[in-house]
């Protein structure tokens, strides 16, 4: 399996998949309050990203088989997109000194408390390191779909995505 | 047009029977939605995922939330709905013969018929596949997201379709661990978004892969196997055993055209949405005048377009049958249109676009 070619055979879209489409996000991007990172690599009629955007930071346009585009001059990373899109393939990064912060939707029970010790895991469910839980939302208007913000060190940033699930 | 009093009947009350009825009910015209199940949304209520598309196609909405909607909508309308009512024959004239609750058959006439029957998931046979345990996906979701009953611990998805993809999520949302996604052919078929969620839960993905047999005294215990050369063979020294105590079989579904046989429509070979359906032309109306085939049993697709379909039928029966002018249907029909293509674009949507085209270029040489 080649690195580039990732997300059909493996299940989940590689560093340099992500940066042909414009999708992968620089650490540059990251600093300060963050940055919104989409992975929708393929073209699939869906645009409630657009949609939920109060700022119209995304475009995904006509017709809806579009990939979103992100107008970071727009976008003050709210947050809203990510429990609205339904591939669940929305998260904002961001870095500070050593620490690198994911906020990502989570749909597993059981959910993680605030300051538990999680493990972070990669695209490909791998787990990299420790990360520590600082936020979890929920309210209704995320129809179920948490939104979770974990903290861990900064080196994993590009490649961490999301925490273990615990069985 | 004609108006002889007569109403459409609508068999299956799924996400296209339900649109089709609400289109007819809204412009007046008297129907009648039929289903052999207890409660109506046909697969539309294990749908716990959030739907894709866009706003006007009800995107980000779970579907199970879609069949609420739909329910409100029809009872509010006050549409004729008859559960538990098997439809078991059309006779010449469209003569519907329902069996109600297994006890009482009754035949009536219709004007009109619009045919929502679905489709059937397809079976895998290896050797071993009788066992207890082994399921196609559509009933691990039914057991889990309708009944709350989780089928087993550790599960083999057989198949890498969305319907594979999503099953596989929802299973472990319901505390199931997935041990892989096996998939027969070089690449992944369901959406990437899909795979990858459930990639990152740590599921692995296996391409060109197949299920050799499934081994257990009572239920399954294992799943053996293989990578599969470019003729789908096994390659020998490939096998795997995977502990596995469910497999699911998401390999497809087949249009479940019964009804439409026994009218009389004619039917077409259309590989790439399920196998032979009802030829259809552009307002869903199949080779019979006053026979429309909406949703999977007019080629298998997806909830979002089967509400268009149903709805795109619903809009053309209603002018058929004198309840609805010129100028309105073909302004319905053209916004019903237009939301279904958008449905139909990019690398999934296309294929299906361009094998929607050979159904209706198959009804225009009926």
């Amino acid at each position: 399996m080649s690195a580039q070619q990732s997300l059909k055979t493996s299940g989940a879209p590689s560093l340099e998949e992500l940066k042909a489409v414009g999708q992968l996000a620089s650490e540059k991007d990251m600093e300060g309050r963050g940055c919104l990172c989409i992975e929708c690599i393929e073209e699939i009629p869906c645009n409630p990203c657009q949609t939920a955007c109060p700022q119209g930071a995304i475009t995904v346009g006509f017709p809806i088989t579009n990939l979103p585009v992100i107008d970071r001059a727009k976008c003050t990373v709210c947050g809203l997109c990510i429990p609205a899109c339904p591939g669940l393939a929305i998260t904002i990064k961001s870095v500070k000194d050593d620490t690198a912060r994911v906020r990502f939707p989570w749909e597993y029970l059981p959910f993680p408390a605030i300051g538990d010790t999680v493990r972070m895991v990669d695209r490909q469910g791998r787990e990299l390191c420790d990360g520590t839980i600082s936020s979890i939302t929920n309210p209704v208007r995320n129809n179920r779909t948490a939104v979770i913000t974990a903290e861990f060190p900064r080196k994993f940033v590009q490649d961490a995505i999301s925490i273990a699930r615990r069985s | 047009m004609r108006n002889d009093g007569k109403p459409a009947v609508v068999i299956g009350a799924g996400p296209a029977g339900l649109c089709a009825a609400i289109e007819l009910k809204k412009a007046g015209a008297p129907v009648v939605l039929m289903d052999e199940n207890a409660k109506p949304g046909g697969q539309l209520f294990k749908q716990i995922h959030k739907f894709f598309g866009s706003q006007e196609h009800k995107a980000g909405i779970r579907g199970f939330d879609i069949g609420k909607e739909l329910l409100a909508e029809s009872l509010r309308l006050g549409i004729d709905v008859r559960l538990k009512t098997e439809v078991v024959g059309i006779e010449a004239g469209l003569k519907v013969w329902a069996v109600e609750d297994r006890s009482k058959s009754y035949t009536f006439d219709a004007g009109t018929l619009i045919l929502a029957t679905g489709a059937t998931e397809n079976a895998l046979s290896f050797p071993g596949w009788t066992l207890p345990g082994i399921m196609t996906a559509g009933c691990a979701q039914t057991l889990i997201n309708v009944h709350r009953v989780l089928p087993g611990q550790r599960v083999l998805m057989v198949g890498s379709g969305n319907v594979g993809v999503i099953v596989a999520y929802q299973l472990m949302q319901a505390g199931a661990q997935v041990a892989a996604v096996i998939e027969a052919l070089p690449r992944l078929g369901g959406y990437g978004v899909h795979t990858a969620k459930v990639r990152r839960a740590g599921v692995p993905f296996y391409c060109s892969t197949t299920i050799i047999r499934a081994e257990g005294r009572e239920s399954v215990e294992r799943a053996v196997i293989a990578s599969i050369d470019a003729k789908f063979q096994p390659i020998p020294g490939t096998e795997q055993t995977l502990d596995v105590d469910t497999i699911c079989l998401a390999v497809g579904l087949t249009p479940s055209i019964e009804l439409a046989c026994i009218a009389g429509c004619k039917q077409i070979y259309i590989p790439e949405l399920g196998g032979t359906m009802p030829a259809h032309d552009e307002f869903m109306r199949s080779s019979l005048e006053s026979v429309y085939v909406v949703g999977d049993i007019a080629g298998v697709e997806e909830a979002s377009t089967a509400m268009e379909e149903g709805r795109l039928a619903g809009i053309h029966a209603a002018w058929a049958m004198g309840y609805m002018d010129e100028t309105t249907m073909k302004t319905k029909t053209e916004e019903t249109k237009t939301r279904l293509k958008a449905l139909r674009q990019g690398v999934f949507g296309q294929k299906r676009f361009e094998a929607k085209k050979r159904i209706v270029e198959g009804r225009k040489e009926a």
